[in-house]
């Protein structure tokens, strides 16, 4: 299929999940363990997602520009920056660092 | 939020103003960041029209920045739904919350329509602001003045965004990759408040680093998921979680 199609068929599926909620008895909110096996994916997916976009480049591990791009990060969110402020730390230190020849 | 003597809360337009107001600043300080999603979205191999037609039709942020950075690491069609699929799980959480707070489960044509209309907005953001009101019709404004000022922000920065990358050329001269690592990790951090979730990070993330060289790209992030889930699983049952932090 082309990207085309997986682009709505994912749409699709993400509004068909926010509908679930509306359709269903509200009684299964109580039920601890859905609450926390879906808290629990969203937080193990994240944390993937930030190794895979940091240190993967295809099939193998490297360490370039977007390690320390990441650790500047980590820093502006210790000092409680605002999202937008973080991603453009992000891409400084990047650019910054890929200017200078590393990474 | 709620007190004992009722005469102590402001009166009911205060409170529906002060919804109107976290509504629209939550939907300003979300806006600002469909740029960065535009930009890296077309960096990551989309065109402009995909971009925005994930705004508009997906508009949960987790699960499209999720698409794209699966696509952008040359993953499979087929494995970047999975992972925004995954993401947006949670959403079907927030919209169990919401349902009965907005009230729109009415046989009639127009709150079918209203239902659907409430569904597509039920994110982080809209639940956050909603379920925090201190009465029901603040919690209803909370609800759409958010949703609808997200949405509409969140769509124009989009479009804002994805122009730009489109000029930017490479996308690591200009440090983007960098960007999208430091977005992630953004949007994971107001999730690591309690030690069980920092640990459940640590698994999904070493889980990662060891498939990244094995399998195809986009897998090691469905197996963080699928892993994570079953910590989180083992966790409740320990009974040491609390199922309230998988709220906003």
């Amino acid at each position: 299929m082309t990207l085309w199609t997986w682009v709505l068929v994912a749409c699709a599926v993400c509004f068909a999940l926010k509908l679930a909620g509306h359709l269903l008895p509200p009684e299964l909110l109580h039920d601890r363990r859905v609450a926390g096996v879906a808290g629990a994916i969203t937080v193990g997916l994240l944390a993937a997602l930030v190794v895979v976009q940091t240190v993967s480049d295809g099939s193998s591990l490297v360490v370039d520009a977007r390690l320390a791009a990441l650790g500047a990060a980590a820093i502006a969110l210790l000092l409680r920056a605002p999202f937008v402020v973080v991603v453009l730390v992000g891409a400084l230190v990047a650019a910054g660092l890929r200017a200078l020849g590393w990474g | 939020m709620t007190r004992a003597d009722p005469d102590a809360r402001p009166p009911e337009t205060e409170r529906l103003r002060t919804a109107t107001r976290q509504g629209l600043s939550v939907g300003l300080a979300t806006g600002t960041y469909g740029v960065s999603f535009g930009a890296l979205a077309v960096a990551g191999g989309l065109d402009l029209w995909q971009t925005c037609a994930l705004s508009l039709l997906m508009f949960t942020g987790g699960s499209q920045f999720a698409f794209v950075g699966v696509v952008a690491s040359g993953g499979a069609g087929a494995a970047g739904t999975a992972a925004a699929a995954l993401l947006g799980v949670r959403n079907a959480l927030y919209s169990l919350q919401v349902a009965p707070m907005l009230g729109v489960d009415g046989p009639t044509w127009r709150d079918r329509g209203r239902r659907l209309l409430a569904a597509h907005l039920t994110i982080d953001e809209s639940t956050a602001v909603g379920i925090t009101q201190p009465d029901r019709a603040a919690q209803r404004r909370g609800f759409w003045v958010t949703g609808g000022a997200v949405f509409v922000l969140w769509n124009a920065s989009t479009l804002a965004g994805a122009l730009l990358g489109d000029v930017l050329g490479d996308p690591r001269r200009w440090g983007l990759d960098g960007a999208a690592s430091a977005a992630f990790l953004a949007l994971l951090w107001p999730r690591l408040r309690t030690g069980d979730a920092r640990s459940i990070a640590v698994v999904g993330a070493l889980l990662a680093v060891l498939a990244v060289p094995q399998a195809p790209a986009g897998v090691p992030v469905l197996a963080a998921g699928a892993g994570a889930a079953l910590v989180g699983w083992f966790q409740v049952r320990r009974g040491r979680r609390d199922p309230g932090e998988a709220t906003p």
